[in-house]
């Protein structure tokens, strides 16, 4: 039986610290499939998924894709620009039209904060939300915490540090929800202009110095930094940022300390090619998981069967 | 006709008056006022256990028209004020041309006369086209009727601009009344900024975008001395600065809408566009702080700042659906829920922030509950339960957060001019006469 009975994934801080689990230990025979020679389940067999992107992404679109297909779900991309949107069709009417072909499941990203809520209250679509402006991205964080989870072993006590651009990230507030479920230790550590009133509220702790805010750590999750922001004012130029908060071999001296980064990386900004693609990174790992999670998620949210048809040959 | 109501609370801020009294209403004049009146009338209102005040005014209204009659017309506006218990409303001049001409105002004045409910005074544009650069002809306007000049919606951004206008209304007597913003600071924010924006993901406005022109407009009014109104007001460093203001002998005067006493941004449920409010419902800090304004005085007014929308535009994206909440139909039970019935503020005090102190500030005279004055009544229940439904919305909009919400304290008569213009049946349903 599954154990999760939910119709969306909206974001992380309305999950239970139980669901989050469920949806971890559901990736593992996922990731496990591969492996195998033939890399396909039939639990979305039958079943219509629509990706509606009304931003552009390349490896999220196609994470879920290749989720989608391995699970042999029929599959449409759509991408939409923003700008058009607002000048057309209402976001709703255009949901409504895919729910008018039978679409089951609508996975959607979108620049504005909460519009996967907007389709989940007023439609009957499943919705998955695949990341909604600077609000949440949940299977970013459930991919972060999959990963941690298979590096160390453990999640609760586990100190991690997100850096950057903690205003802007959807990531940031997502992993902030899941880490905090899970009892792990979050900060964030990134310029003053960069963090968001009251975040301490979440339970995290806050630090503007880089190398402070790396004592103790286990895990560093960097987030990328946008140019646009320099363009707004944020900081005063990229090279500061980067002598300020960029991680390198000489800013991440502890070699034991697990290196995540969701994508797509600036390197030499945020990140050098030294940690980048040292042993220590776990970036390309990352997106395999994220590809287990989005399987497991679609599989708990509209599958159908029993995980253990799943026949895996160690 | 005639018309006799009985044994109500007659509150009356203008007169001092707070005593249970007759009111016998005939031919649009009160004609007697007194106990047990021995008038046997063709209608007879049983007003036993309710509050009887002088006509409310609405300082601070959207009616919409000419140009988004989608929303809202004049019609339907001041039939949503009817049923509010406002007999008066004072209409704010960013439709669509705005407000800014005297035709403009006569075309208000017209449809008002051939369409409306209740009384309307229109404010028109500071600045031409509401763009912030020319001054309107405050002169020309006046001579048509206009009651104050205000650019909101739009904050007055340029100081200097602010400044003359300070000072060339003051030939007039007549206020500016601001919208306190500093665009740069809200930053395209949606809600405000603190917690809620944060886990949300929502651009916030921060409280010093409305602070820091309070504190401007303050000093611009004291050096011109001249007089302003501060619409909406929504912080504590703002109602701080107004008090110190009033303390110098400033002439500035401001108000409170109800969402703002009533909400704040933790009461927002997810992304729901009915609580998109600008400036936004903020914390409960600050709620606290307008209450203790409005309970020392500091606070003049308590307005609707009615701001219709209709149901396409709203149910978008938080971040493309306007700003706005109606407001009209809900600000008696929400000034009853939360300010009088906490003790915070005396019936006599609530009311004279919707009558008295309103006029005051627009040199307006209306009518108080006095032998031989013209009657302008409204009559409220205090007791009177409704789940405040969709149904019982006048306005042609519903973008109002206390939809569904059990609501307490409804107006169930509005009189204007001795003329029964709304008579609320027991079922809580509002009926439209006319």
């Amino acid at each position: 039986m599954k154990k999760f009975n939910r119709k969306h994934l909206l974001d992380i801080e309305t999950l239970s610290r139980e669901e989050i689990e469920t949806i971890l230990d559901t990736a593992v025979p996922f990731k496990k499939l591969f492996t195998q020679s033939v890399k396909k389940a039939k639990f979305l067999l039958g079943k219509t998924v629509v990706n509606i992107f009304y931003e552009p992404s390349t490896r999220t679109r196609t994470s879920f894709e290749i989720a989608e297909k391995r699970l042999s779900a029929d599959v449409v991309n759509i991408s939409v620009s923003t700008s058009s949107v607002q000048k057309g069709e209402s976001l709703l009417d255009t949901i409504r039209t895919l729910q008018a072909m039978k679409a089951d499941i609508v996975v959607m990203r979108h620049s504005c904060p909460g519009a996967p809520h907007l389709i989940a209250k007023r439609l009957n679509v499943s919705v998955i939300n695949a990341g909604d402006g600077t609000h949440e991205h949940p299977t970013q964080a459930l991919l972060d915490m999959f990963t941690i989870k298979e590096k160390l072993g453990r999640i609760e006590g586990v100190t991690v540090a997100l850096i950057g651009d903690i205003t802007f990230s959807r990531v940031a507030r997502s992993n902030i929800w899941g880490l905090k479920k899970l009892n792990a230790n979050v900060r964030v550590i990134g310029p003053s202009t960069l963090i968001p009133k009251d975040i301490e509220k979440m339970g995290v702790e806050v630090y503007t110095s880089l190398e402070k805010g790396l004592e103790g750590v286990d895990v560093v999750n960097i987030l990328r930094i946008q140019r646009e922001r320099q363009q707004q004012k944020l900081f005063p130029t990229i090279r500061e940022y980067n002598r300020l908060f960029g991680i390198d071999e000489n800013t991440l001296k502890d070699r034991g300390i697990l290196v995540m980064h969701p994508g797509p990386m600036n390197r030499g900004i945020e990140i050098s090619d030294y940690i980048a693609d040292s042993p220590q990174a776990v970036i390309c790992e990352q997106v395999t998981n994220g590809v287990a999670i989005r399987m497991a998620v679609l599989y708990l949210i509209a599958g159908e069967g029993d995980l253990n048809e799943l026949s895996l040959e160690d | 006709m005639e018309l006799i109501i009985k044994n109500g609370r007659v509150v009356d801020p203008y007169t001092k008056k707070d005593e249970v009294l007759d009111i016998y209403i005939k031919d649009g004049i009160i004609k007697k006022i007194g106990k047990n009146l021995d008038i046997k009338c063709e209608k007879e209102f049983n007003a036993k256990n309710m509050i009887v005040t002088p006509g409310l005014i609405d300082i601070h209204t959207h009616l919409r028209e000419p140009g988004y009659e989608s929303k809202e017309r004049i019609s339907t506006g001041t039939k949503s004020a009817a049923c509010g218990g406002f007999t008066a409303v004072v209409c704010m001049p960013n439709t669509n041309p705005p407000i800014d001409n005297q035709a403009a105002v006569k075309l208000i004045h017209y449809i008002a006369e051939n369409e409306g409910f209740v009384k309307v005074y229109p404010v028109a544009a500071v600045t031409k086209g509401l763009a912030g650069e020319e001054l309107t002809e405050f002169g020309d306007l006046y001579r048509v009727g206009v009651v104050g000049f205000s650019d909101d919606g739009n904050p007055i951004k340029n100081s200097e601009i602010m400044r003359r206008a300070l000072e060339y209304a003051k030939m007039f007597d007549l206020p500016i009344m601001d919208h306190c913003e500093d665009i740069q600071l809200s930053n395209d924010g949606t809600i405000n900024e603190g917690y809620y924006s944060t886990i949300k993901g929502l651009k916030g406005i921060p409280t010093v975008s409305e602070s820091v022109i309070v504190a401007r407009d303050i000093l611009l009014t004291k050096y011109t001395q001249s007089k302003i109104h501060l619409l909406h007001i929504t912080t504590k460093d703002s109602v701080e600065l107004i008090k110190i203001a009033k303390e110098e002998k400033v002439k500035v005067t401001s108000e409170v809408c109800p969402h703002h006493f009533a909400l704040s941004d933790k009461d927002i449920p997810g992304y729901d566009t009915n609580y998109k409010v600008n400036p936004p419902l903020r914390s409960e800090e600050d709620r606290k702080a307008l209450i203790a304004g409005l309970k020392d005085g500091t606070i003049d007014v308590i307005a609707s700042d009615h701001a219709p929308h209709t149901i396409f535009e709203k149910e978008k994206e938080f971040n493309y659906a306007p700003f706005g909440i109606i407001g009209l139909e809900t600000v008696v039970p929400l000034t009853f829920m939360h300010l009088i019935e906490p003790g915070h503020l005396s019936i006599m005090e609530a009311i004279s922030k919707l009558t008295i102190n309103p006029a005051k500030i627009l040199n307006i005279k209306r009518n108080n509950i006095t032998e031989g004055e013209v009657a302008d009544i409204t009559v409220i229940n205090p007791n009177l339960e409704l789940i405040y439904k969709k149904e019982l919305i006048a306005s042609k909009s519903i973008n109002s957060p206390f939809i569904n919400k059990k609501l307490k304290a409804f107006p169930v008569l509005t009189i204007v001019q001795g003329k029964i213009i709304m008579e609320r049946e027991k079922d809580g349903t509002p009926l439209i006469k006319k």
